[in-house]
Order: structure tokens, then C-alpha cells, then sequence
């Protein structure tokens, strides 16, 4: 890139959110006649066009199945394909590209581990500890294995700020402890939890963690080598990607000694009609034709987040949460969850006497798109007491006079509700 | 505020909904039953007492929810009080209709109960909102049928 483009790579000043906007196709329109205020991207990001035009170039000039034929375009899509996990691995600075697992997204990445991982590891009276911060996503997952396999799923506490009680959870690791699964990044609330040191505690007391990064991968470095976790997942959807990709990391000591968990195509080494034997890692849990479009658009999105920096996207959106933080308490009868300093990019509240459920209607008709509800997780909710929060979750695009427009409608239905 | 919202959000609404109307547990009810909305995490208990002919002695209900779901709630409670149970599901067949648009005749219709409930027909404006106008619905006529839960999923 030439040094006399404007490129936010050409300096380190702040962010140009106007120019970052123009990436957005979908941020130019209007919704009941009002512009766009997209506050709703942490349950899925916008798409910049070097995406959109990355999925929609495969389909038209570089499209097969891949690891399939031996004929030109499924040499290309393969590559490409492949290309998209060797990104993934500096990305998330994974040791070597096969720790690395196409999946359609945290979620089947979560599950891969509790099925496979875990029925080969776990037995009667192991216990899993997932944090009380947790989107079902971490945790129906190990519920559905302890039914099977007489497992003990424990909950660890949140203090009243929302983060980690780590002396409760000290407390909690024990022999018996063999798998902890937490999150980078609360979805509900954004509180980010001690994640590095939460591992180690981990590993002292001999179990493997699983940390869902489906929040914290789109606002911060990850780094899983330094993070010494053994397994990571996230969605590309969240992350200015696709729908439909995603992906795990697993060490791969942990990767190699797992068995396959779902059976077809593309995973097995031979297959007669009396047994299989299967590919090696990571095919062996690639059953099936993958999201290929979507894999190989996912490292535009990638691209595009390096290439304007993790720590300043981080730094811009600090910016409107702190922003945002101010003005909803200056409103008085707002009640924000999740107050810990360690947090980003998402502020989830209540208004008194207003349900959640009211003000997402109202704020809609003023274009305004934010989350209410149990945001997937519903224990968090339950520790606080609510059955619902409203949560405005800020991306790279948002602006601060979008938080003013959030802030004026919420004032409209304080007066309407008064 | 647009006309819509205003609709959606009358007086009557916002009344029943801060002021929810026979929001209480009777210690003699005969039936009950438990609702969930599982999108938004709401929940209500809807209690019944019927006599042996069916006659809807008392109905009431506890729970949180959205303005909607409360206020609707509470209306369904105040009209249903002293109906026989074949008339309380008709008016919940009528009321769905009219809160999904499913029966044009109802705005222009000459009915009581119509009267009362059309406050609530701004939510087929919205239709994300319809389950939770009929939240309370669903769960009272659970609760006739004997069943402990029932969720709008």
C-alpha cells in the first residue's frame, strides 16, 4: 500500500470512523425513514464490502467443492479454502494451521470439544466449571454431556460488578476439576474476565479450559500460544464475517487424541462397508462439504480488522462505551449491569418502571437497533435479578452522535412511560 | 412519536400495565399453569378457579413482563371473571384474531368484548409483539387443559 493513500495504516492516529462507515453498504440505509443506528453488533456485525465482494467472487469466478476433484476450480477453491485456515492461525497466533478447525461457528465449535474431547475424557463424577457470565452456548453443551456421562456441571460466581470471583473460584478447582469452560468476553454484560490467569489456575489443578472468544476476538489481539488455552472458539459472523464459518482451536496434542465427531465425506482415510479409518487432524472433524464461500470471504474480514488495527478499533469503541456509560447515567432511572473496568464495547441496562422488551420496540421506530432480552444467558440474568436487559453493543462503524440518537430516543420513552 | 407506537402503547395500555389488575396468587384456584416466553425471558403464572359446570369463578395472575404482556394479562383477567370456560376460549379465539389481523370484521364488529380488547390490535403493527399479547392467553387456556406450562415457542 502506497504511503500517499490516506490508509488508517499510514499513521496511528485515531480511527476515521466517516471512512470506515463508507466500507459498510448497509449502514447507508434508512429504517422507518430514519438512518440506520446499528447497535446490535455483538449478537452480528455488519459486513464491509471487502467482504461481501469476497463471498460473492467465489460464486462467480473460483467456485467448486473443495478437497474433492482434481480439476482446476476445485484446485482454487482448496486453496483458498486452506488459505482462510493458515489466516486463522496468525491471526489468532496458533503454533501450526492444523490446531485449526473449520466450524460453522462458536457454538458447533463448543460442542465438537463436549462430544468428542469430552466422552473420551471425562467419566462419572469428573466436574466442569463454567462462570455464571456464560452464554448457553458454553454451557447446554457440557449439560447435555454430564447427562450422558453422570458429569458435575458447577457454577462459578460473579461478584456485583460482573466480574469473575476468583476466590470463589479458587475454591472451586479441585482433583476432580477436568475441564473449565469461560468466556473472553461476557455477551450479556461485555465484562472481560482474567482469562490468562484464570488458565493457569486451571492447569495447575490439572484441568483443560475452553474459552469462547465469540465477543473479545473482534476487539482485541488473541493470542491462544500466549493465552496457553487449550481450546478457543469463535464465529465469523461476529467478527465482520460470513454467517456459517467459524472456528476452534485446539492444541494439538488435545486435537490429535480426539476422536471424530460427526461421520461423512472429506474426514475418513478409507471406508469399506464393515469400518472407516479417518483423515488426520483437522479433516478428521470436517465431515461434509464446508461453508466455502463463507471460509474464504472470512479472511477479508480478518484482513480488514488487522489492517485497521485490533487496538484502535479497541481504542474507538473504548471511546463510545465510555461515552455511551456517561450519558445513560446522566439520564437518572438507568440501571447498568456489569460495572467492573475491565469491559468493552457493550453496555447492557434497565430503565425503571420500563421493560426491556417496550424500549426495544419504541427505539426500533427510531431506527435505533439494539438487543433486549436474556442475551443467551439466562444465569447471568438470573444473578442480577432480571429477566431481561437492553443491551447497545458498539462496532468499529458506531459513532458517538449514534449514541446521542440511542440516548434521545430512550429520553422519548422515559416520557412516554412517565 | 409515530402513529404506530402510539397505537401500540394507548393509555389503556400503559394503565393496565403499571396497575396490572387482579395480580395476585388466590389461595383456592383449582388450576394453574405457568408461561414462558422464551424470547424475551418472560414469565407469568395464571391462576384459575373453576367449578364443576366451568363456571370461571376467579382468575389471576403473577409474572413479569413487557407493558404488553402485563396489560393484557390484566384485561383478560377483569373479562374472563364469571364466564363459563367454552366462552373464555371463544374470546381468546376472538382476541388472536384480532391481534393477527386473522379476521378483518373485528374492528368494525359490534361486540362488547371487542370494545374492550381492540386497544390491544395496535400489536399487529408489530408482529415480534404478538406473542407477548397473547402470552397470558396461552397459559390460561393451559391451565383449563390441565397443563402445567406452556411457552410461545
Amino acid at each position: 500500500m502506497s504511503a500517499a493513500v490516506a490508509s488508517p495504516l499510514a499513521s496511528n492516529a485515531a480511527l476515521d470512523v466517516a471512512r470506515v462507515r463508507e466500507d459498510f453498504p448497509i449502514l447507508s440505509r434508512e429504517v422507518y425513514n430514519k438512518p440506520l443506528v446499528y447497535l446490535d453488533s455483538a449478537a452480528s456485525a455488519q459486513k464491509p464490502r471487502v467482504v461481501i465482494d469476497a463471498e460473492s467472487r467465489v460464486y462467480e469466478e473460483e467456485y467448486a467443492n473443495v478437497h474433492r476433484g482434481v480439476h482446476y476450480l476445485s484446485q482454487v477453491a482448496t486453496d483458498k479454502f486452506e488459505a482462510t485456515r493458515k489466516r486463522i492461525q496468525t491471526f489468532l497466533n496458533a503454533a501450526d494451521e492444523n490446531e485449526i478447525v473449520f466450524v460453522r461457528g462458536g457454538t458447533e465449535g463448543i460442542n465438537l470439544v463436549a462430544q468428542s474431547w469430552g466422552r473420551a475424557n471425562l467419566a462419572e463424577g469428573d466436574e466442569i466449571l463454567i462462570s455464571e457470565l456464560e452464554h448457553h452456548a458454553n454451557i447446554v453443551p457440557w449439560h447435555l454431556l454430564a447427562a450422558e456421562r453422570g458429569l458435575v456441571v458447577k457454577g462459578i460466581p460473579i461478584h456485583d460488578d460482573g466480574q469473575i470471583d476468583m476466590e470463589a473460584y479458587k475454591g472451586l478447582l479441585n482433583e476432580r476439576t477436568k475441564m473449565v469452560a469461560l468466556t473472553q468476553m461476557s455477551n450479556a454484560l461485555g465484562i472481560i474476565t482474567p482469562a490468562s490467569e484464570m488458565i493457569a489456575l486451571a492447569h495447575e489443578a490439572g484441568a483443560k479450559v475452553m474459552l469462547d472468544g465469540c465477543q473479545a476476538v473482534s476487539h482485541s489481539t488473541v493470542d491462544v500460544q500466549a493465552l496457553d488455552c487449550d481450546f478457543y472458539v469463535f464465529s465469523g459472523h461476529k467478527i465482520y464475517g460470513p454467517t456459517g464459518i467459524g472456528a476452534l482451536y485446539g492444541k494439538a496434542e488435545l486435537l490429535d487424541a480426539m476422536p471424530p465427531w460427526q461421520g461423512g465425506g472429506e474426514m475418513i482415510a478409507r471406508v469399506s462397508l464393515e469400518k472407516s479409518t479417518y483423515k488426520g487432524v483437522p479433516h478428521r472433524f470436517e465431515a461434509g462439504t464446508p461453508a466455502i464461500a463463507q471460509a474464504i470471504a472470512l479472511k477479508s474480514a480478518l484482513d480488514y480488522v488487522t489492517d485497521l488495527g485490533l487496538d484502535r478499533i479497541a481504542e474507538h469503541e473504548a471511546m463510545l462505551l465510555n461515552y455511551a456509560t456517561e450519558r445513560l447515567m446522566a439520564m437518572g432511572g438507568i440501571t447498568i449491569y456489569g460495572t467492573n473496568q475491565a469491559k468493552a464495547s457493550i453496555v447492557s441496562f434497565t430503565m425503571d418502571g420500563v421493560h426491556p422488551h417496550d424500549i426495544g420496540t419504541i427505539v426500533d421506530r427510531d431506527g435505533v437497533a439494539v438487543r433486549v432480552g436474556h442475551h443467551c444467558a439466562q444465569p447471568v440474568m438470573q444473578r442480577f435479578d432480571v429477566a431481561a436487559t437492553v443491551r447497545a453493543s458498539f462496532a468499529v462503524y458506531n459513532t458517538l452522535e449514534e449514541v446521542d440518537a440511542l440516548v434521545a430516543s430512550l429520553q422519548g420513552v422515559k416520557e412516554m412511560f412517565a | 412519536m409515530m402513529d404506530d407506537l402510539r397505537d401500540l402503547y394507548q393509555e389503556v395500555i400503559l394503565d393496565h400495565g403499571k396497575s396490572p389488575r387482579n395480580f395476585r396468587h388466590p389461595e383456592d384456584c383449582n388450576r394453574m399453569a405457568e408461561g414462558d416466553n422464551p424470547l424475551c425471558g418472560d414469565q407469568l403464572t395464571v391462576y384459575v378457579k373453576m367449578d364443576r359446570g366451568g363456571l370461571v369463578e376467579d382468575v389471576a395472575f403473577e409474572g413479569r413482563g413487557c407493558a404488553i404482556s402485563m396489560a393484557s394479562a390484566s384485561m383478560m383477567t377483569e373479562m374472563v371473571q364469571g364466564r363459563n370456560e367454552a366462552d373464555a376460549r371463544a374470546l381468546f379465539e376472538k382476541f388472536h384474531k384480532l391481534v393477527t389481523g386473522g379476521d378483518a370484521d373485528v374492528n368494525g364488529a359490534d361486540d362488547e368484548d371487542l370494545d374492550k380488547l381492540i386497544v390491544l390490535s395496535g400489536v399487529r403493527e408489530f408482529p415480534m409483539r404478538v406473542k407477548c399479547a397473547t402470552l397470558a392467553w396461552h397459559t390460561m387456556t393451559a391451565a383449563m387443559d390441565g397443563e402445567e406450562t406452556v411457552t410461545t415457542e
